[in-house]
């Protein structure tokens, strides 16, 4: 079990991750902690579990992506004693997500419904859903966030260029907090994380000053 | 914060290689969208603006052998060999970052047609950025922004703002997009495509035209890596989401008009021109008029060049804006082509015809699925 | 008619992921958007692809759409009328 508790050191500049989340694989990770694990060996049949293992009630879920289903939960558990909404009026949260594969998952399945000229039904809901930032706009509706969104690739978690980033949009005032993360599904390889970076300390015991070394910390937990 | 320069630019498109070439056919009133039938692209024949692949592949033979790259990665290198021709930015140096602006990348190789001759990591956007690392010798690994519509608006703000913070002195942003069977089927499924080129902000429009290209525009902090030493500034640009649908627009136009209004209080100057969307779908129009009017930007000329290229995805950000900087340089407005009546409920100043207009200061403003939006500012030093 | 109603149901619920509803749970005459159901714009042209592909029947605009849409029962008369021809 890891923890992290670093002590409060107030200078000027820096900026604070109070908690996050992670769905790798077949588990969800927080706090240190593995939280849930599943033996379902499809991400579909993961999400709908972890869905329901935390009492979630959001119907729209379940027209989703995998991808989307990805980055949806881990917002839902990081956010869910949060409201964002409130503590961040309108505009001034930004949601800054990563990943590798793009929308890679769904673009496949859209290729597979054109395959065949006999039985050509492209979909539109799935069609919708072949954009990665399709998940920064699923989380929006969810926790009614109107700031700053941007999908980004890079060919694996690259913790200096979240870090320089997400800080340069808290250093500019263009956000006031920062939803950002790694958000990868690629067939049935699931590996999300997600923080929030805040401006001030959410909550004294529990909290990390945010740089490119707390990240790879969060995301090189193993069960 | 230190200001930004456009230095150099580029448009491929239908209607030409260079930006010089394709704003020659804007002030012609050209259109690059026609009615094609191939088979392997559609069941049925459908109107686009498609690039010459021959004129690509004897372009690029310039660089490197066309077989040996895709359609999607010739289009990027030639917008960018053709940018760094009127600069003498430092490709190699440390303090020069690349960023690529795309939706759907190197999608086509996923139908075996096209994929069979290239290894499935080509597939990958972050193999995009390795492999133009290695073609152009880049100190850093390109960023990718893939954010729907809007990822080339997104693209040239990050841009600007890595400048600004003293991260880079030089960035080199490029935008790219294909038409092929994979956007085709998907925006036909929402029975989103006009039949004949599209009709932006027109009574009678019916949706959108699909186009491809590429586009670049080369940012510095030296204006005098510039030929025009330094005329065009980069202004403060914003996104935000509207958080009400993943595919349709807000009915208020709620974000759109939020990252409008975050643009204009951050700079003092008169907008002279509107780049707008204006992808001629019925909701599209409907919602930037709604934004532009709640902005109180209502008697501002605002245009949409979609008519003249269709929508070029995640390259169009950057064509526009090029397009727009064009307007900035030679003080001349490009009519709507394809509209005749407007056919939104908010009444905005769209242009009608090409002319002669005093522009000093202009706004490029895009939306895109994901309810995301984005607006930025280009302007005359 | 039932039958083909009955069938329907659970066709909308499969390919709109409507996963915690039944058949049951579907009124056959209540609107299927705004109110009802409150479906989107992307479900409608879902349920457009449903009718032609499983059903064989095309609607070429949005606007038949919304008409044919209106309920599950105004489909289910929608595809009887056009099997018969």
């Amino acid at each position: 079990m890891q923890c992290i508790i670093i002590i409060l050191q107030v200078m000027s500049g820096n900026y604070y991750i109070g908690d996050y989340s992670i769905l790798r694989n077949r588990q969800v990770i927080q706090g240190g902690e593995v939280i849930f694990e599943s033996r379902e060996n499809k991400p579909v049949s993961f999400f709908t579990e972890v869905y329901k293992h935390f009492g979630l009630n959001y119907p729209r879920f379940y027209k989703m992506d995998n991808l989307c289903k990805l980055g949806f939960l881990c917002a839902e558990l990081l956010l869910k004693d949060k409201q964002i909404q409130q503590l961040y009026p309108a505009g001034e949260t930004g949601i800054i997500l990563f990943n590798a594969a793009s929308s890679l998952d769904t673009d496949r399945n859209h290729q597979q419904s054109i395959s065949s000229r006999l039985d050509y039904f492209p979909s539109p809901s799935v069609f919708v859903y072949t954009l990665a930032n399709i998940v920064i706009g699923e989380i929006c509706i969810r926790h009614k966030i109107f700031g700053e969104g941007t999908f980004l690739i890079e060919e694996k978690f690259n913790p200096s260029r979240m870090f320089s980033y997400v800080r340069q949009l808290l250093n500019d005032d263009i956000v006031k907090c920062c939803l950002t993360g790694w958000i990868e599904l690629d067939g049935d390889q699931i590996d999300g994380i997600m923080v929030l970076v805040e401006k001030t300390a959410p909550d004294p015991d529990r909290i990390a000053i945010f740089d490119p070394g707390i990240l790879t910390k969060i995301y090189s937990q193993i069960s | 914060m230190r200001k930004v320069y456009v230095v150099s630019d580029n448009i491929i498109t239908s209607l030409g290689f260079t930006a010089e070439n394709n704003l020659a056919a804007l002030e012609a009133g050209q259109t690059g969208i026609r009615l094609h039938e191939d088979e392997q692209m559609s069941p049925s024949p459908f109107w686009a603006s498609l690039v010459d692949l021959n004129s690509l592949n004897d372009r690029f033979s310039a660089y490197a052998d066309p077989d040996q790259y895709t359609r999607f990665e010739k289009l990027i290198i030639c917008s960018i060999q053709d940018a760094i021709k009127n600069t003498s930015v430092s490709l190699t140096g440390e303090k020069t970052l690349f960023i690529l602006s795309t939706t759907k990348g190197n999608i086509d190789l996923l139908d075996p047609k096209h994929g069979a001759r290239f290894e499935e990591s080509r597939l990958y956007l972050w193999n995009t950025a390795q492999l133009l690392q290695r073609f152009f010798r880049l100190h850093h690994r390109p960023w990718v922004v893939s954010n729907a519509c809007i990822s080339g608006v997104l693209a040239v703000i990050i841009g600007k703002r890595l400048i600004g913070s003293g991260e880079f002195d030089h960035v080199v942003v490029t935008g790219a997009d294909l038409v092929n069977e994979f956007v085709l089927s998907g925006f036909n499924s929402f029975l989103s495509l006009c039949p004949g080129p599209c009709k932006p902000f027109d009574a009678d429009r019916q949706g959108l035209s699909l186009g491809e290209g590429s586009g670049t525009i080369i940012l510095s902090a030296d204006r005098n890596l510039s030929e025009d030493h330094g005329k065009i500034i980069v202004g403060p640009g914003f996104s935000n989401n509207d958080a009400n649908h993943i595919s349709g627009p807000s009915r208020t136009g709620e974000g759109l008009y939020m990252t409008i209004r975050r643009t204009m209080e951050n700079t003092g100057r008169k907008i002279n021109f509107i780049s707008a969307h204006g992808t001629a779908t019925p909701f599209n129009d409907e919602m930037e008029s709604i934004a532009i009017t709640r902005a109180g930007l209502q008697n501002i000329p605002v245009n949409s060049f979609k008519g003249y290229w269709g929508h070029t995805l995640g390259a169009a950000g950057i064509i526009e804006s090029v397009a727009g900087i064009g307007s900035i340089r030679h003080n001349r407005l490009f009519r709507t082509l394809g509209f005749s009546r407007s056919g939104v409920t908010h009444p905005i100043a769209v242009i009608d015809e090409t002319k002669e207009y005093q522009t000093d200061t202009i706004l490029k403003i895009a939306s895109g699925f994901g309810g995301c939006n984005a607006s930025l500012l280009f302007y005359r030093s | 008619m039932d039958q083909l109603i009955g069938k329907l149901k659970t066709e909308i619920i499969e390919v709109l992921n409507l996963t915690e509803l039944t058949p049951d749970d579907i009124d056959e005459n209540a609107p299927l958007f705004v109110e009802g159901l409150g479906l989107d714009s992307i479900d409608a042209l879902e349920l457009i692809v449903l009718l032609e592909k499983k059903y064989g029947l095309k609607l070429a605009t949005a606007d038949e759409g919304k008409k044919v849409l209106r309920s599950v029962r105004s489909m289910a008369e929608f595809i009887t009328e056009n099997k018969k021809g």
